[in-house]
């Protein structure tokens, strides 16, 4: 009953490592970029909801709901202002590029706040939980993140593969210039899956900062987790980052349970690097287009 | 007859390499006019120029005599400037039905649509839930002229159009464009294949090395001129 409640524990988990990661995997899908920064701004969005709260003295959900659009806004100026410009003859621009975003936002966030670390609260429902069993019960909070997670990865989902712009999603990563003769604005286009993307790692950024402490260094981590996600779910498919996600949170918490605290994210690690050496697109690739 | 589209003086470079020097011509309403000539003379060049792919170094690009050197590809679409491609270009992971819907994404207003294609095209008609990837050459082909159609254009540019594809296919194609021309439709088409072309088209240019070095209507030019023109011999 241990390890049944441990792996369910990490099936929630991975639902927050999906957040992090589908940004990731949208901004990569539509643009063939990868944004290093990706982390970082949702560690951003955390001190966005938290300034909120602390200075305007707004409840939490609202902070959160602003949050999300302020990031959705930064995400529209950030790649229609900047990384438009890195993106086209060389692959290595956008990547110099957003790792010294990165480390702007880092470097900000504390002096701003401080190296301290910090902690939104969410009231009592990070504490209750619901009892399945004797032996099991799980946290009501982690089971809303889980759930946020898939209704997100639904949405989004549904959003490429019905609404016009979605199609226009496709159509500009299949072939950018062919798009631009569909009448497409490709920079539109990237600004509003960057827009997106931020959007969507705010939301897993207040989640996170709700569930545990977080501090302005935490970004990097949370870019690999999600890159380990993304990999192992293959590209292309937004489920497969939810199931990349799972595993890799169950790989973390059965490793805890079975060698010990700080074992957890080795094991995470060793699991993603014998899914890459065995199967390199992931489990769930679509194919994708050069 | 109104002129469509000229071209003024275009110089288009790569980098240091030029690929068409001082082009000048005129396409008046509900004409064909072909370019034909050999691999790399600057036919695709020129085409690309004109859809807004390209900027010229020098010399300008005029639509209804507006000069529209300014405007991005994206925006000469809406002003009824369609380009089909060289290599055909689909969006592989679509299928063909969300191919064609592309076409139409900028909403500009006419006549086409799904039914109206594939009423051009019946080919399509039994692969429109189909993934494009997965369509012969020939089917690809229809499909990318019927998606340039969906943007309801005043001026058509075929590039290649007949490249790799059966005869039959070929056939069916130049028909199509007989058919589009008797709609009201003008249209600038490229090919390297002559024997084709001079059967549909009103005026025909041959490119050589980024230059016109030969232009007339078809009736008047001898197939030994055209030979000469072409080979650059």
């Amino acid at each position: 009953m241990v390890w049944a409640n441990v792996t369910l524990q990490g099936i929630l988990l991975g639902g927050l490592y999906a957040l992090f990661a589908t940004g990731l995997a949208l901004v990569f899908g539509v643009m063939r970029m990868v944004n290093l920064a990706h982390g970082d701004l949702g560690i951003l969005a955390a001190f966005v909801a938290l300034f909120i709260v602390q200075s305007l003295g707004l409840p939490l959900l609202w902070a959160t709901v602003l949050t999300i659009a302020i990031m959705f806004l930064l995400g529209y100026v950030l790649q229609r202002g900047l990384l438009n410009f890195t993106l086209g003859t060389d692959d290595t621009r956008p990547i110099v590029v957003t790792f010294g975003l990165s480390i702007i936002i880092q470097n900000a966030l504390i002096l701003k706040f401080s190296a301290d670390s910090q902690g939104l609260d969410a009231g009592t429902i990070e504490n209750i939980s619901v009892k399945v069993s004797d032996q099991l019960s799980i946290g009501w909070f982690p089971l809303i993140v889980f759930l946020v997670a898939v209704g997100v990865i639904a949405v989004l989902e549904l959003f490429l593969a019905r609404a016009k712009l979605g199609r226009a999603f496709r159509a500009t990563s299949d072939d950018r210039e062919a798009a631009e003769l569909m009448g497409i604005n490709n920079k539109h286009i990237y600004s509003l899956a960057m827009a997106i993307a931020l959007a969507i790692v705010a939301v897993a950024g207040v989640l996170l900062a709700i569930r545990t402490t977080f501090d302005p260094t935490q970004g990097s981590f949370r870019l690999i987790y999600a890159f380990e996600a993304v990999i192992m779910g293959g590209m292309g498919s937004m489920w497969g980052t939810l199931a990349g996600g799972i595993i890799l949170g169950v790989a973390q918490t059965v490793g805890t349970q079975a060698f010990g605290a700080g074992w957890g994210l080795v094991v995470g690690h060793v699991v993603f690097l014998t899914v890459l050496a065995v199967k390199p697109s992931g489990f769930f690739a679509k194919t994708v287009t050069a | 007859m109104s002129v469509v589209l000229e071209l003024k003086d275009v110089d288009v470079f790569y980098g240091d390499f030029q690929a068409l020097f001082n082009v000048s011509f005129a396409v008046e309403e509900g004409m064909t006019f072909a370019f034909i000539g050999a691999n790399g003379g600057g036919k695709s060049t020129l085409l690309r120029t004109i859809a807004g792919l390209q900027r010229p170094a020098s010399g300008h690009v005029l639509f209804h005599g507006e000069p529209v050197d300014q405007f991005p590809a994206h925006k000469r679409v809406g002003m009824g400037i369609a380009l089909v491609p060289e290599g055909r270009r689909v969006f592989p992971s679509l299928t063909v039905r969300e191919n064609l819907l592309m076409g139409a994404y900028g909403g500009r207003k006419g006549d086409w649509n799904v039914e109206s294609v594939v009423e051009l095209f019946p080919l399509l008609k039994p692969l429109l839930k189909r993934g494009a990837g997965s369509l012969s050459g020939g089917e690809q082909q229809a499909m990318a002229i019927g998606r340039a159609l969906m943007s309801n254009p005043e001026l058509l540019l075929l590039d290649e159009v007949s490249l790799g594809l059966a005869p039959v296919v070929i056939k069916r194609i130049y028909e199509a464009m007989v058919q589009l021309v008797g709609s009201g439709h003008t249209i600038v088409v490229v090919e390297q294949d002559v024997g084709h072309v001079l059967t549909v088209s009103d005026y025909v240019a041959c490119f050589l090395e980024g230059r016109i070095s030969l232009e007339g209507k078809p009736a008047d030019l001898s197939s030994e001129a055209i030979t000469a023109a072409y080979f650059g011999m």
